[in-house]
């Protein structure tokens, strides 16, 4: 493995072979022992020790298996796994020399989750970036390019009537439209019992005193993209071209509706910025053959470790499988959506969690070749290699931390995952490995250096 | 594996010549190849239209050909595999283009093909040609004032020579190559920086810990004290990329398509960042330190 020339093993002058450790360690449990047989517990107690140690793994592997099951169907998986697509709008107004606010973005975002609920797509992801830009992920969709069209469609903003319509109910008459009102004039007020109102103004006068006066004691029903919003009765003709609209139970309902109003007045125009777009079975295959990637690393991996550090392997192994369980979790406590990059960081995060392992358990070889007992020698190893452990993970995570805030789409999905599977190692593979290892040499039925994958002939005095 | 080092052992530090050269030959190719071919940008960074087509039969590249004559959708450049087509636009497509495009491709062509499309906007390109800049430069910065503020500047400066060293030599291998560069790969580069740190860190540790104990009298201490450090942990570095690089190779070998060049930036860098630990950041901070025998450092590490 080594680039270079190793001289074979010759007798080294730093350290003595010392045949009789063997015997020391033998007699240091030989005498607990004597000492515990003394005590009248003996045997017994090294034997619940051990059960204990047993017992939990056993619950922990049986709440593993229980909702492990739950959990990956859970997992929502993001757009390049199940086929879908992602794209990054970036808004303009509309009229020429508007500008856009951050509630207009926020509105047209919430506009652009609603028209996508309303075609049936699950969980569309849709956020602001930025001061105009929107990202918009979908997962899974049947038929893209009638979604796509219907996204770029600008926010239609109508205040109807029932006016000649079959029903009172029935607002089939188009009274007024969005950008008949005055832009960004829409407020929140309150009455003087501190109600939320919505105060509007409109460009054209006459035109809402004509209206208001045919419709006094008639619904106008607010709707965007055809949606009913709000119908208030119209009380009294209106003749300074502004009006309030009552009967606003919340404030955020207040906020949300003079939201629309302005978004209606102004509405923007999306052009598609950044286009991905991936097929269904794709997709599909694209998780099949990295979810047999991670499996095959991980076995290789988990066998390795076994074979090379026994019995600090073995619990490498338990709480490796630990993590895995943990993160998935985590992604499902966050509504996190797993994609490809996501994987990738997921099956790195692995390869921390073996170092995290290595470091520990080579530590612990090393302290016992030096000569010392085993239970000073797990002290020490733990010890000394937590600091090494946690600089190598500090390093790691401002690399994370970074991507996190820079990065965008796919990097930030790689990001959050990378952050969290440090986390996650540390409760695991730092903290978790530590007790079980304790534990498992507290009931010293591993007290052979052989465990720990020591030879004996390696074993210095001390 | 003994891991205590002795005369007879490897000796990092006076082979540590050799390897500076070896290292800035590769880099000076790299620049060299940077100067000529520069990288190539896949689409991310770069606007335009990929589409990959996956095929449920046999199509020849002259029919493909022949359909994007017909469809006059601008400059191309057509790749193909054995059920797979990669088509490269200069231009970047509009909805109602790409929706044309596959219309008539599944209609002409294969009916039940899957597609994969990226359309970049210009200015999106730039700005994340520079976002991913910036990110890799502030990641740098970030893990320098963490080493210094740990350890000494001297460690910060050498650990940072070293994951600069790795990142170049990726990125210069994926020059020499014309291997696509797309967002994976800075992310790619950016795992790769945090796991070249990770290695160094963890001898780097070993040194300042042996200096606490150490009584140094000669520069041959020191030159022995850099040498016991890299070989107690030399087994922990080989285990620990081995491990890492099966992971690596896995994804490369059995993961899907879109991530593949991830997977082969990642296996390179792992492999150099194991190397730079070892035979290059190392010998650096002996060198940085110079030949002075200090005081004694009790406060090293504290």
């Amino acid at each position: 493995m080594l680039v270079g020339r190793r001289i074979p093993d010759a007798p080294s002058g730093g350290s003595t072979r010392n045949p009789s450790y063997s015997d020391k360690l033998t007699s240091f449990w030989a005498r607990r022992y004597n000492r515990n047989i003394e005590d009248g517990k003996g045997s017994a107690t090294r034997m619940k020790r051990l059960l204990a140690f047993v017992l939990v793994v056993v619950v922990m592997f049986a709440v593993m298996g229980v909702t492990t099951p739950g959990l990956l169907d859970k997992t929502k998986l993001g757009l390049d796994l199940k086929g879908g697509f992602e794209i990054l709008y970036e808004a303009q107004p509309i009229v020429e020399g508007g500008t856009i606010t951050r509630d207009a973005l926020r509105q047209t975002a919430k506009s652009l989750e609603k028209r996508a609920n309303q075609n049936g797509v699950g969980e569309p992801e849709v956020t602001p970036e930025g001061k105009t830009r929107i990202r918009v992920k979908i997962a899974g969709v049947a038929d893209e390019g009638k979604l796509r069209d219907l996204m770029k469609r600008p926010a239609n903003l109508e205040f109807r009537s029932a006016d000649g319509c079959a029903s009172a109910t029935d607002y089939c008459k188009v009274e007024l439209r969005g950008d008949e009102f005055v832009e960004n004039a829409a407020k929140v007020e309150f009455d003087t019992l501190h109600n939320p109102l919505v105060a509007i103004k409109v460009k054209d006068k006459a035109k809402l005193a004509e209206i208001s006066t045919r419709l006094v004691q008639k619904r106008l029903a607010i709707m965007l993209d055809g949606e009913l919003i709000t119908d208030p009765v119209v009380q009294v003709p209106l003749t300074d071209g502004s009006a309030v609209i009552e009967g606003q139970e919340t404030v955020e309902k207040a906020n949300n509706l003079r939201d629309i109003i302005n978004l209606g007045a102004l509405p923007l125009k999306l052009t598609e910025k950044y286009t991905q777009s991936v097929g269904a079975t794709l997709g599909q295959k694209s998780l099949e053959e990295t979810a047999l990637a991670g499996a095959i690393a991980s076995v290789l991996i988990l066998v390795f470790m076994l074979a090379f550090y026994r019995a600090p392997g073995f619990i490498a192994v338990i709480c490796m499988i630990i993590y895995v369980w943990m993160l998935l979790g985590v992604f499902w406590l966050m509504g996190a959506t797993l994609t490809l990059p996501g994987i990738a960081a997921f099956i790195l995060g692995i390869g921390i969690a073996v170092d995290a392992n290595i470091i520990t358990d080579e530590r612990i070889k090393e302290e016992l070749r030096s000569g010392k007992t085993l239970n000073s020698a797990l002290r020490s190893g733990s010890k000394n290699s937590l600091r090494t452990i946690i600089d190598a993970h500090v390093t790691t995570a401002i690399a994370g931390v970074v991507l996190f805030y820079m990065g965008q789409g796919s990097v930030k999905g790689f990001a959050v995952v990378l952050i969290w599977s440090i986390v996650i190692n540390i409760v695991t593979n730092v903290i978790f490995t530590r007790i079980l290892l304790h534990m498992l040499v507290q009931s010293g039925h591993f007290a052979k250096p052989w465990y720990f994958g020591v030879r004996e002939s390696d074993i210095r005095a001390l | 594996m003994r891991s205590e080092y002795n005369s007879s052992k490897f000796d990092f530090v006076k082979s540590s010549k050799k390897f500076f050269i070896i290292s800035i030959v590769v880099t000076v190719i790299g620049i060299v190849s940077l100067a000529i071919h520069g990288l190539n940008y896949g689409i991310d960074f770069q606007s335009g239209t990929s589409v990959d087509v996956t095929l449920s039969k046999a199509v020849d590249k002259e029919t493909t050909e022949q359909f994007l004559k017909t469809q006059e959708l601008g400059e191309h450049t057509l790749t193909t595999a054995p059920n797979r087509l990669t088509i490269r636009f200069k231009e970047a497509l509009d909805d109602v283009q790409e929706k044309a495009f596959r219309a008539n491709f599944s209609a002409q062509i294969d009916d039940q093909a899957e597609y994969e499309v990226n359309i970049v906007d210009a200015d999106i390109a730039v700005e994340q040609q520079r976002n991913a800049l910036i990110g890799m430069l502030v990641a740098c910065l970030g893990i320098v004032i963490y080493m210094s503020i740990r350890f000494e500047w001297r460690f910060g400066l050498a650990a940072v020579i070293g994951l600069a060293h790795d990142a170049f030599i990726v990125i210069s291998i994926f020059s020499i190559f014309q291997w696509q560069v797309n967002l994976p790969f800075i992310v790619a580069v950016l795992t790769i920086i945090g796991y070249s740190v990770n290695d160094t860190v963890v001898i780097f540790d070993r040194i300042r810990e042996n200096m606490r104990f150490a009584k140094l009298k000669t520069p041959a201490d020191v030159v022995l004290l850099v040498n016991r450090s890299v070989w107690q942990t030399l087994t922990r570095s080989i285990n620990t990329v081995v491990t890492v690089l099966a992971g690596a190779i896995c994804l490369f070998i059995f993961g899907s398509e879109s991530i593949r060049l991830f997977s082969l930036a990642m296996v390179i860098g792992l492999f150099v960042g194991a190397y730079s630990s070892i035979f290059i950041s190392s010998p650096l901070w002996l060198i940085f330190r110079g030949d002075s025998v200090p005081k004694r450092r009790a406060k090293a590490a504290s």
